[in-house]
């Protein structure tokens, strides 16, 4: 083939590489930037699916912004992040920290912890929903009315309700977090912690001191992993909530499930755009704040 | 000394810390401690299979162990006839991406690591930036697209969007990173070619972390839940999680159903689990600190 024979090595390295990813660069454009840039550009037009598309403006964006739904949507999703990230930090931390120091049946435990990650979002949001019933169904509430304690509403009070439903989406991704957190204590040498033993220092001050400050690329990583994942909230509110998506009056709505009733339920697409416009900024946000943090000093 | 420095490992992660531990109260309190808490985070699976396995009449009493175990929920739930449907789906979607997702992405992280060209930055960092993009935000041109295209309740309709991902990319070209180039110059010696050096000489030198990969993938997908609802119409297109949703909205009171459901969707994963444990956790670790 002379064709083939007239290019040089590198010209035929350059061409193999670029034969390599000619599929997956169209697929990347077309199925994640082109979309990406559909819905900024729709979030400034209105659109039901069936009549034109037309232009706009920022209305979408100042509906929002006067839209009270949007802010009590806005806020649970911070709520879902301000609490479900520190408490499975702390926890998943905790139980890392101990985990690490025991060695019988160390595998088992550990597995323990584990399992719950590697189950499906839907079938435990149906679990935990069941175990919220009231008496005589749910079982908390029964374990609550053996004690002689009063009955909890879990799912059907504004108050109670969003906490009851993150807490089966923080108990699932604790597991990931014990496993990465010891990971990250087994990174720390030893000898660091030989010499404060040396020192005398406490049991404390080494926590504070030594090993917390060294966990911090983990700390972080765990951080900014949980606070995402909370942010996109969605399959664990849906499906424990299906009655009344996001019910009771609006109490666990996250946006993501706002997204999903303005595109699907009401096909306000561009409105709906808009909302998905503000939860890739925050998203992103997230994610520079993570970049920052672990910069090289 | 900076905190910097330190990044957490999988260096001896699936034994027990080797630092001396002192035999006392405080250990076995501790032992116990955490052996009752690993209790408490099996309790929802555990009472999912039990009451899977009760007669309606059991479902409210509170015992762990059925007094009559049947396996009569599981025949009627099978029975029904649409679970089989969904599984099945659930299986070719689960299956064909994951392949897709070995093939390209190690495709494409083999590329970015050991070839030199131009343009190879460029592609690195918007492959790169695609990871910053949420699902969530392109769910909605995906399905102005899939209605263009005629792609609405449809296997594809599905897939489509999870063929390749960022991460498994990353994933693949850190790995790519330790076979040394002196391996595929010796077999570009030998007279193969650059597309028979990828899958004969460097893919089987990354076999662990293609395993890992694959389990993502198939996990992430068998438990995908937002972009099938979405894209599905027709209930007999429902991937598991999916039918499920619908399932337990219809079968609202009967919960013993409604765990055999849950149950038929979570064992698949859970066998997968228990039999390659400690892979799958040296595979969460190295795709957690290098993805």
């Amino acid at each position: 083939m002379p064709f083939r024979n007239s290019l040089t090595i590198r010209q035929k390295h350059i061409l193999w590489a670029w034969s390599f990813l000619a599929l997956p660069v169209l697929f990347y454009v077309v199925i994640r930037f082109y979309p990406t840039g559909n819905a900024i550009v729709l979030s400034f037009q209105n659109w039901n699916l069936l009549s034109d598309r037309t232009w706009a403006g920022a209305e979408n964006y100042i509906k929002l912004w006067n839209d009270e739904v949007f802010w009590k949507v806005f806020k649970n999703t911070f709520v879902y992040l301000l609490l479900g990230t520190p408490f499975s930090l702390v926890i998943s931390f905790f139980i890392a920290f101990h985990l690490d120091r025991v060695r019988f049946m160390h595998g088992f435990i550990r597995m323990m912890y584990f399992l719950p990650f590697m189950t499906s979002a839907v079938a435990m949001a149906w679990v935990w929903r069941w175990f919220y019933q009231p008496v005589p169904v749910g079982i908390f509430n029964n374990i609550l009315a053996t004690f002689g304690i009063p009955q909890i509403n879990f799912l059907n009070s504004t108050t109670n309700a969003l906490p009851s439903v993150l807490a089966p989406a923080v108990w699932a991704g604790l597991g990931f977090q014990v496993i990465i957190f010891m990971a990250g204590l087994r990174a720390i040498p030893t000898s660091y912690y030989e010499a404060a033993r040396i020192d005398g220092v406490s049991g404390f001050t080494i926590l504070t001191q030594i090993t917390i400050p060294l966990l911090k690329p983990t700390i972080i990583f765990i951080t900014v992993f949980s606070s995402i994942g909370f942010l996109r909230i969605f399959d664990h509110v849906f499906n424990m909530t299906t009655n009344n998506p996001g019910g009771p009056l609006n109490a666990t709505k996250p946006l993501v499930l706002m997204i999903y009733d303005t595109a699907f339920n009401g096909f306000d697409m561009g409105y709906a755009a808009a909302q998905t416009v503000v939860l890739f900024t925050v998203l992103l946000c997230v994610s520079l704040l993570q970049l920052y943090l672990l910069r090289d000093r | 000394m900076t905190a910097t420095d330190i990044r957490p490992t999988t260096d001896g992660l699936l034994t027990a810390s080797k630092t001396p531990i002192k035999r006392s109260y405080g250990q076995y309190i501790r032992w116990l401690l955490l052996f009752l808490g690993g209790i408490a985070m099996v309790m929802p699976i555990a009472w999912m299979i039990s009451t899977s396995l009760k007669w309606p009449h059991e479902v409210y009493n509170l015992k762990l162990i059925p007094d009559e175990p049947t396996i009569e929920n599981y025949t009627y739930v099978l029975e029904d006839g649409r679970f089989y449907g969904w599984f099945l789906n659930s299986i070719v979607i689960a299956m064909v991406t994951t392949i897709s997702n070995i093939l390209f992405d190690s495709l494409v992280g083999y590329t970015l690591c050991k070839f030199k060209f131009p343009g190879r930055y460029i592609i690195f960092i918007a492959i790169l930036s695609t990871l910053m993009i949420p699902t969530e935000m392109l769910v909605i041109p995906w399905y102005i697209m899939s209605q263009t295209f005629g792609w609405l309740d449809s296997y594809w309709g599905i897939m489509f969007p999870g063929l390749m991902t960022a991460f498994g990319t990353f994933l693949m070209k850190q790995f790519f990173e330790t076979v040394p180039d002196d391996f595929l110059e010796a077999a570009r010696i030998d007279g193969l070619n650059e597309l028979q050096i990828w899958w004969t000489v460097a893919m089987p030198l990354v076999k662990p972390a293609l395993a890992a990969l694959a389990i993502f993938v198939f996990l992430g997908n068998w438990t995908a839940f937002i972009w099938p609802l979405i894209v599905t119409n027709s209930p007999e297109m429902y991937t598991v999680p999916v039918g499920l949703s619908s399932f337990g909205d219809e079968a609202d009171v009967a919960w013993e159903l409604i765990m055999t459901g849950a149950a038929i969707s979570t064992i698949p994963t859970l066998i997968v689990f228990i039999v390659f444990q400690r892979f799958i956790i040296r595979g969460v670790v190295m795709a957690g600190l290098k993805g």
